[in-house]
Formats: structure tokens, sequence, C-alpha cells
């Protein structure tokens, strides 16, 4: 049985005075719990809270960005299905996760937020190259990403029969793409992890969920690219911040059940 | 040496695509030359398809015999190849803020003004009112602002500026009408600054030939439906 947590939160942050500093760590049940300490800080500190959902790919990646970057920030678990005043307030347009809120200020969409995260931290883990080229590629497949690899995975879950099996076709299809983009590259921006990786590498965590509903490997299918993941996974940034590929599975049963599929 | 790197950038493109305006503006703004190519995208050609064979979609830009595609990739890869004129903001939250309006105005009104236009019935209507929306959150926007930016074009104006010659054709070929002057003023004074500005002026398709092409082009996805 997941629990699930709800952090009652004033809809305004407190700009002084003590604030409880949360810091994520990986946890059985959830995928992640959080630790709590309280920690006085002096007036108009900076401070910075994602507003996230544990499974969300979306979130991951900017999970990834901070802790690359060693960027210390309160991680605010949402509840989807009864969006806190909070949420509504920071994302009106849109009303989803993930939203940075940096010193009150609300940044939404996950890789608007990796750049954002590049941008106002610069000293430490550059996430995009300095060459306007490289960097063109980096924005080019992480678009890629977005448009080809989230909704084809969700194709593959939620569909049956043949449906599934064109599904599952075009998603091996799409993933081998990727493959071919990485080549013997340790990573998609060559030597260092960057944000193609970032951009990808939360879907990871939903392979097994895909391959369990739609019964093949995927690394059977494209195996650079998933030594290209573990390879990824050995980074703590990552490790910290991808739930546990079986937990992910019990979530999908379950959403799946209430769906009446 | 700046005109040498000037010269070797090559547009493939297509005449009445607002995505590939919109990098035609963005050079134009800074002042770099290119040679166009326009493409037949009911017949695309080899070039094509050998320099963006994962979407085989244009705009395609060639720099020095380097290859960068998508519209939105390609504005920001100009702004920092050509510093001068800045188009993005300096501050990266007003920067974050840019990106994030952009993304916004390409799918909830350049998508649903086009299936709105290309549709009928239920499916038009919701359409229609996901755009109708989605101006009036630009409305809100652009409330006392001559610019999105300010006072001179900048990246949200190159990203939205499709708008001002693009979503009037499309109302009139769809007999929708997204982009009510009354009901907009702000959105409609700011399509008027855009479209009177000299280089975005000369560098847009010819309103009449954009009609014909829209309106053959509705008939031909209309006619496909009523295949299936």
């Amino acid at each position: 049985m997941m629990r699930r947590r709800r952090r009652r939160m004033t809809t305004r942050l407190p700009t002084t005075c003590s604030l409880p500093i949360t810091t994520t760590e990986p946890r059985p049940d959830s995928g992640l719990i959080t630790s709590t300490r309280n920690q006085e800080l002096p007036p108009m500190a900076e401070t910075l809270t994602l507003l996230d959902y544990w499974p969300s790919m979306f979130g991951m990646r900017c999970r990834i960005a901070l802790r690359e970057k060693d960027i210390k920030f309160e991680y605010q678990e949402q509840d989807l299905w009864s969006k806190s005043p909070l949420l509504l307030e920071m994302n009106p347009i849109y009303k989803k996760i993930p939203v940075l809120i940096h010193n009150g200020k609300p940044i939404c969409e996950s890789l608007i937020i990796v750049e954002y995260i590049d941008e106002t931290w610069k000293g430490k883990a550059p996430l995009l190259p300095s060459d306007p080229y490289e960097r063109a590629q980096a924005r080019f497949w992480a678009d890629y990403v977005d448009k080809k690899i989230y909704e084809g995975g969700r194709n593959v879950w939620s569909t049956t029969g043949e449906d599934q099996g064109e599904a599952k076709k075009e998603y091996i299809e799409r993933l081998k793409v990727l493959e071919g983009v990485l080549g013997d590259k340790p990573f998609f921006g060559g030597d260092s992890f960057g944000f193609t990786d970032i951009a990808l590498i939360p879907y990871y965590s939903w392979f097994y969920s895909y391959e369990i509903c739609a019964n093949f490997s995927i690394e059977a299918e494209c195996p650079k690219l998933i030594s290209w993941a573990k390879r990824c996974m050995e980074k703590e940034s990552v490790s910290e911040s991808l739930p546990d590929p079986e937990k992910i599975y019990m979530l999908l049963l379950e959403l799946k059940k209430k769906a009446g599929k | 040496m700046a005109r040498e790197e000037e010269t070797k950038v090559k547009l493939l493109g297509l005449w009445v695509s607002p995505f590939v305006r919109r990098v035609e503006w963005a050079l134009k703004l800074k002042g770099v030359s290119y040679d166009y190519i326009e493409e037949d995208i009911l017949n695309k050609s080899p070039l094509l398809l050998e320099l963006n064979p994962v979407h085989k979609t244009v705009p395609v830009m060639v720099h020095d015999g380097k290859v960068i595609c998508e519209s939105f990739v390609l504005l920001e890869y100009i702004d920092e190849t050509w510093k001068h004129h800045p188009l993005l903001p300096h501050d990266p939250y007003d920067r974050a803020i840019a990106r994030f309006w952009a993304c916004f105005v390409e799918e909830k009104i350049l998508e649903n003004a086009w299936i709105a236009m290309c549709s009928e019935g239920e499916e038009k209507e919701k359409a229609t009112k996901i755009a109708i929306d989605a101006v009036e959150r630009i409305e809100e926007l652009l409330k006392g602002k001559q610019f999105f930016g300010g006072d001179d074009i900048g990246y949200l104006d190159l990203a939205v500026g499709w708008v001002s010659h693009w979503l009037p054709v499309w109302d009139e070929v769809g007999s929708t009408k997204i982009l009510d002057p009354l009901r907009f003023p702000s959105t409609t004074s700011w399509a008027t600054n855009f479209l009177g500005h000299p280089l975005i002026r000369d560098n847009l398709p010819p309103k009449d030939k954009m009609l014909d092409y829209f309106h053959q082009k509705k008939g031909r996805i209309m006619a496909s439906r009523a295949r299936v």
C-alpha cells in the first residue's frame, strides 16, 4: 500500500526566520523520503523549492539537475488528484509539476527549469556545453525525447493487442535513433553527463513497466542505450533522483485498475 | 571574418511556413545574410531528407557546414552565435519566462488554431475555445507593452510573430474569430507594431497566396478525413 505524503503549506513562502530544509533519500515504499531539520536562516536567504511528484520523469530531470550542481533544495511531494493551493498559485497556466520556486518566483516546464538551473548556478557541472552548435544539438535531442519518447512509452503501456504491437515497434525504432546518436560516446554530450542525458535518463525508471506491460526487453533491442543508462545510474545525482522501477510498476497497476483497464 | 561567416549560412524553407519565417526574422534582425533554398514540402528534396532525416521538415539551417533544425533551437543558436542585438533577455529568470510563453503559444494557440481551421463540429469548437482562452493570457501579458520584451522586438515576439499575420488568415479560412480585435486590443496593437517593423513588414508571405494555400490545404485534410 503506497503511503501518500501530503505536506500542508501556506501559499506564500516565508522570506525570513527558520525554514524547514528537507533533503531527499531513496525509500522502500514510495521511492523517496524526506528528512527534515529546522535551520535558522538569515533574513532574505535564498529559498529553493521543487514541487514534484515522485514517479514523474519531468520532475526527475529537475532533481538530477539540482543535484548535479550540488544545490540544496526543498522537495515537496504533490498530490495531483487534489492539487495544493501552492501548486495552483505557482503554475496557474498548466497546474502541473514540476515547478521550481526560487526566492518566491516560479519556473515551470522541466527543460526550461533545467536551463534556468544551468544559467543561474554557473559555477559547477555545466549541463549544456559552451559551443553554440553543441548546445543546439543538445536542445534538439532533448526536444526529440519530449516529442517522441514520452508519448511513445505511454502508447506501449496503455494499449493492447495489435495496437500494442505497433506501439512497441515504433518505440524501439525511436530508442534506436537515440542509440545511434549516442554512438560510442559515454554520454550524449560526449565525456560529460549533460542536458540530453538529463532529458532521457528518467525514462529508464519506466522501462521496466513498459517491458512487463508489453512483454519485451529493451536491453535486448538497445543494449548500448541500456549500458548508457547504467552508466548514468552510477552518478549519485541520478540514482538519488530516480525511484525504484518496481514501485513505478506498482503505481501503474494501481492507475490501470482505477481506469478500469 | 564576420562577412565570410555570414555568407556561409543556408536556409531551407517553405514560403508559407511560420516556423521558417521566425528564423528568417531572427537572421535579418541580426544582419546575417543567408542563401535561401525553397523546398517543395509535398515532394521533399534529397537535400532536405539528408539534412533533416529525423523530422524531414523545414526550417533547416546550415552554418559553416553544421546543420541545425527546429525553429526554437535555431532562434537560440542564432542568438548565441551572433551576439549583437540580443533576442533573449540577459537575466536567467526572464529567459525562462520568455521560453515558457513561447512554448505555451506554440502548444495552445498554434496547434489549436490549426485544428480549428481544419476541422468541424465538436472538435473545431473545442480547439477554438482553447486557442481563445490562450490568447486571453497573451492579452494580459501584452497590456501596456509595445512588444513582449518592451521597446524592441525580441525572442518572444519572433516566436509569437506568426499570430500577427498567419492567425488572421487561418481565422478567415476556418471561419473562426480567434484573434478578435474587440476582445483582444493589446494583442491586436502588438500585431500592428510587429508587422510595422521594417524587417518584418518586408519579410512576410503575400496574404492572397496564403489564403489560396490554406484553403487548398484545409480541403485536402478534410477530404482525407472523410475517406477514413
